[in-house]
Parts: C-alpha cells; structure tokens; sequence
C-alpha cells in the first residue's frame, strides 16, 4: 500500500472515530441524567407525593398534589392560548400571506422564540398580574401560552409548506374552495407534522420555571379555581432544590421524575396517534 | 415574440366535422367548449397568443407540441387553474355550453370541467375517500358506496381494488394511483375532463391502460389531454391542436393533422425535425 493511500486510510477511520466518540458522548450524557434523575426521583418517590400537600416547614413526609394539578392546569391554559393562536397564524402565514407580511411575522415569531422565558414572565407579570394584583393560574398559563405560540407557529408553517402543491391543486380542481382545500387535504396531510410541534412546544413549556415565579408564583396548598396563586412542579423543584432540607431536596428529585414522566406519557401517546392514519410519502 | 412579426395563422375555430374511418358519427361536431383570442401572461412573459379553438363534444382533443409550447397553460385556462398562480393574467373569451367561464363561481366551474395532472395526486386518505372527496366536499346526497363503485368501474380500477377500499392510496401503483385520480374526477360527472400528460410519468403498460380508459370515457364526458407523446396522441385523439411558442399552428382532425399537415412547422414537429 502506498503512503499516501494509508494516509488517506488512517484519516478516514480517525475521523470516523472521533464522530463516533461524540455521538456516544452526547447519547452517554443524555443517559447519565436521566439515570441519576430516575434512581434519585425513584428512591424518594411514593404515594404520598401523589396525594399530600406539602408537609410544613420542619416536618418530614408530604408530598405535592397541588403541583402536579397545579402544573396540569396551567399547562392546560398554555395550550388553550398558544395552540390555536399558532396554528392558525401558521394557516395564515402559509396559505395566504404575502411574502412580505410572512417575513416580518416569521422575523417577530422567532425573536419571540428567543427572548429569555423571564422576559415573557416580566410581561406577564405587568399584562396580567399587576393591573389585576393577583398572582394567577390564569397569569402563569398566559405567560407559558405566549411561549408556546412562536414555537407551534413556526413549525406548524413549515409543515403545511411542505405539503406538495399537487395535492392543493388536487382538492381545488375538484371544486373546493381555499377554505375547503386547507381543512380538508392540507392540514391532514400535515397533521402529525402540525401534532409533533405542538408536542414540542408543550414539552418545551412544561418544564419552565422562570416565567412562573412572578406570574403563578407557588402555593404550599391547593389552588381554586383559577384566579389564586398556584404551585407548579418546576417552581416546586426549584424551590426544594435550594431549600437546607433533606426531605425537601428527596422531593426535588421525584417532582423531577414525575414532570419527565408526564411529559413522556404526553409523547407517547401523541406517538400512538400519530401512527394511525395516512401520511403523504415522501417524494 | 409581438403580434404584429406573428406569421398569419389559419385556424378552424371549429374542427370540421371528420369523414371516412375515423369517426362512425356523421352527426355535426357539437362544441362544449370554445376558446376565442386567449390571450395569456405570467407577469410580464406572454405565453400564449390569440389561441382560439373549439372542443367538440364527447371527443377526445389533443394538445401537441414541444415543452414550453403553452400547452398545458392553455389547458389550466380551461379550468382557470391559473389562478392560483400570482401574476397569471388571461384575456380572451372561453365559452362553455356557451356561457363563459371567466364570469362563473370557479367551484361551480370546477366541478363541470374535471382535471388529472401530470403524476398522480391522491390525497393521504383511504382509495375510498379519494373518490368520495369531491362527492363530500359539494355536499352531495347520493348514496356514497354506489357512487364509488360507478366512479372505479369507469376508471377500470374496480376489479382492482374492491377488497381493500379502506386502505391508504399509497398503497397503489403509479398507473393505478392515476386511475384513481381519473376516477376521482369522474365521481363529481364533469362535463368536461382535462388531463395535463397523465401519463408522462407512468411505464408502458400503465400508459396503455389509460390510453385505453380515455378512449372509453368519450362517452362520459368530453376530453381534452395535453401530451407530448405523438402516437399517444395519434392513438386516442378525435382533434388534434398543434401549439408552438404560445401560438396555435394547425388544429385539425387527427388523421388529417397527422398525414396532410397543413403547416410546414406541424410537418416539420410530427417528422421529429425538432421538439
């Protein structure tokens, strides 16, 4: 073998181990966190963390039934107001927008994507908390919703884009209207698209603490209706995370697992909807 | 290319009602369709230049010539599928069953004069609620499953497909993925069906097959096809309209067109000098 052909060799394979190597690193660092996170949320996790309030400051046990129902409330807000507000921003961005108006809502949607979760807190803060002086489930689901919408926005376009000019020209030769055309051949053949988006934003939204903190603030009880302050996991984990308490760090850790998991629930079953149907081959 | 440098053209607005073989019928060619001055731009290009022709009635009409001729965007004009392109702009007249289409509600026009593009386009839905679609979409109350089956044995897919209606159209070949396309047209009964090269992107077999159909479906409806294939067109066509650079150079029966071109450029074509 020449010199320059085993040169040509040994490069090749040393590039090859070297992508090799950070692939395994990223998946490896991935795995390590998620191990440490389920043997710690494990080991401290029972049914009382399910069902109990927070135990007072001092006593050991108690658990945070009011986050988990708190967090499933707000998140529930967020979807409400960024779901729709994205989805149909992206019909219009896509279907019938012109260039120009599409740049700047694009440009506007992304600098929105950008903007630090606890600017979007601050201006939640000042919109809804301050002229009502009242910390909220409605305030911190606004603040998670305003977060949801560029990142379902954004995506939600690109996937009706991606929809072949074929198949609209298919729906309107046959006598649909634009309207119709959209409803009926576009946003399904781009609905797991669309449901994987709003997942993304969903499981992006969910684990947000900042914006939070001045809008739902916490509530070591339950949270009526939706007007009252109320606790959150993440706010809860960020809280006992820094606490002095065994207990309360013990806790932490299982609110960590327990937010993964319902997040991975969320996945997975969105996942097994989206499997039914039919999709468009890709060409 | 202006007006005034075009070479004069002479153009039977009305095909000439064809003798001998060809056609059994000595009845006078009835028109569906007639086209008169179309006149066409996208933006600033002008693409197509005074076209005026007739589509006869339960005939098969072929549109000819070399790519970028203007066929097929004389062919979307008939539907006005132009439209949904930004800067198209259409002058000119194009009449069917004498009223014109420029001043119809385009769903309702849609409806009357059906299309079948180039590859096929079935909707990401089950074969049964392709054909459905158009059925579903007007809102129309007859019985589903019969219109299905009517549509499918008119596209000579039934027999194909019967046992797995349910299943994904992806799950077609090409040619029975543009069969269902055809099919799909037919279950809203067009008056008129359009079909741009549907089968420039199918095999021999399939081609033949639709070939075959298309034949059949001049009973149905009236057809016009754009197809840059010659003998497709020698083969299944009544009329035969030959276009070059957006103007009409010779429409003709096809026999006629094919054997006794009038237009040294439709000899020159047909001859495979160029295109």
């Amino acid at each position: 073998m020449n010199p320059r052909l085993r040169w040509r060799k040994f490069v090749s394979n040393f590039m090859l181990t070297m992508t090799g190597c950070c692939a395994l690193v990223a998946v490896s660092v991935l795995f390590f966190i998620l191990g440490y996170l389920v043997y710690n949320g494990g080991i401290s996790i029972n049914w009382n963390f399910f069902t109990k309030l927070p135990a007072p400051v001092g006593e050991t046990g108690g658990g945070m039934a009011n986050a988990i129902v708190g967090s499933a409330k707000l998140l529930l807000v967020a979807t409400l107001i960024g779901v729709p507000i994205g989805f149909l921003g992206a019909i219009y961005l896509a279907e019938f927008s012109g260039s120009k108006v599409a740049f700047v809502v694009r440009y506007a949607a992304d600098l929105l994507n950008g903007a630090p979760s606890i600017v979007i807190g601050m201006f939640a803060f000042a919109l809804v908390v301050h002229p009502f002086k009242q910390f909220s489930t409605l305030a911190g689901g606004f603040a998670l919703g305003i977060m949801m919408i560029p990142i379902t926005l954004r995506s939600t376009e690109q996937f009706l884009l991606a929809v072949p000019r074929t198949l609209r020209e298919g729906a309107m030769a046959l006598g649909a209207s634009k309207w119709k055309t959209i409803q009926t051949v576009i946003v399904p053949a781009a609905y797991r698209g669309i449901l994987t988006a709003i997942l993304l934003a969903f499981a992006r939204v969910a684990g947000e603490t900042a914006p939070l903190i001045f809008t739902a603030l916490g509530n070591q009880y339950w949270s009526h209706g939706w007007t009252e302050p109320t606790a959150s996991l993440p706010v809860m984990i960020y809280n006992y995370a820094l606490s002095p308490y065994d207990d309360w760090h013990r806790q932490a850790w299982a609110a960590g697992l327990v937010l993964l998991a319902l997040i991975l629930i969320i996945n997975i079953v969105a996942r097994a909807i989206l499997s039914r149907g039919i999709s468009v081959p890709r060409a | 290319m202006h007006a005034s440098v075009r070479p004069a053209v002479s153009v039977n607005i009305t095909p000439p009602v064809t003798t001998g073989a060809h056609r059994e019928t000595t009845a006078p060619a009835e028109m569906r369709m007639s086209i008169s001055k179309v006149n066409f731009w996208y933006g600033p290009k002008q693409t197509l230049f005074d076209i005026s022709l007739g589509i006869a009635t339960s005939k098969v009409t072929a549109l000819i010539g070399p790519s970028g001729c203007g066929k097929s965007t004389l062919l979307r004009t008939l539907d006005r599928m132009h439209e949904t392109i930004r800067n198209a702009r259409l002058e000119g007249e194009i009449l069917l069953d004498g009223k014109d289409i420029l001043d119809q509600d385009v769903t309702l026009l849609r409806r009357r004069v059906g299309m079948v593009f180039q590859r096929p386009n079935p909707f990401p839905k089950s074969i049964f609620e392709n054909v459905a679609y158009g059925l579903r979409i007007n809102g129309s109350k007859v019985p589903m499953a019969e219109a299905v089956e009517k549509s499918l044995r008119h596209a000579a897919l039934w027999d194909e497909v019967k046992d797995h209606l349910h299943k994904s159209a992806y799950e077609l070949s090409g040619g029975q993925q543009q069969r269902l396309c055809i099919a799909r047209a037919l279950a809203v009964e067009p008056e008129v069906l359009l079909l741009d090269e549907p089968c420039s992107a199918l095999d021999p077999i399939s081609t033949a097959k639709i070939e075959e159909l298309l034949v059949q479906l001049k009973d149905l409806c009236t057809i016009v096809t754009v197809t840059h294939n010659m003998q497709q067109a020698a083969r299944i066509s009544d009329f035969t309209a030959f276009l070059l650079t957006g103007q009409l150079i010779e429409f003709s029966p096809t026999p006629q067109l094919f054997t006794k071109p009038s237009d040294p450029r439709t000899e020159a074509y047909i001859t495979g000098r160029f295109g």
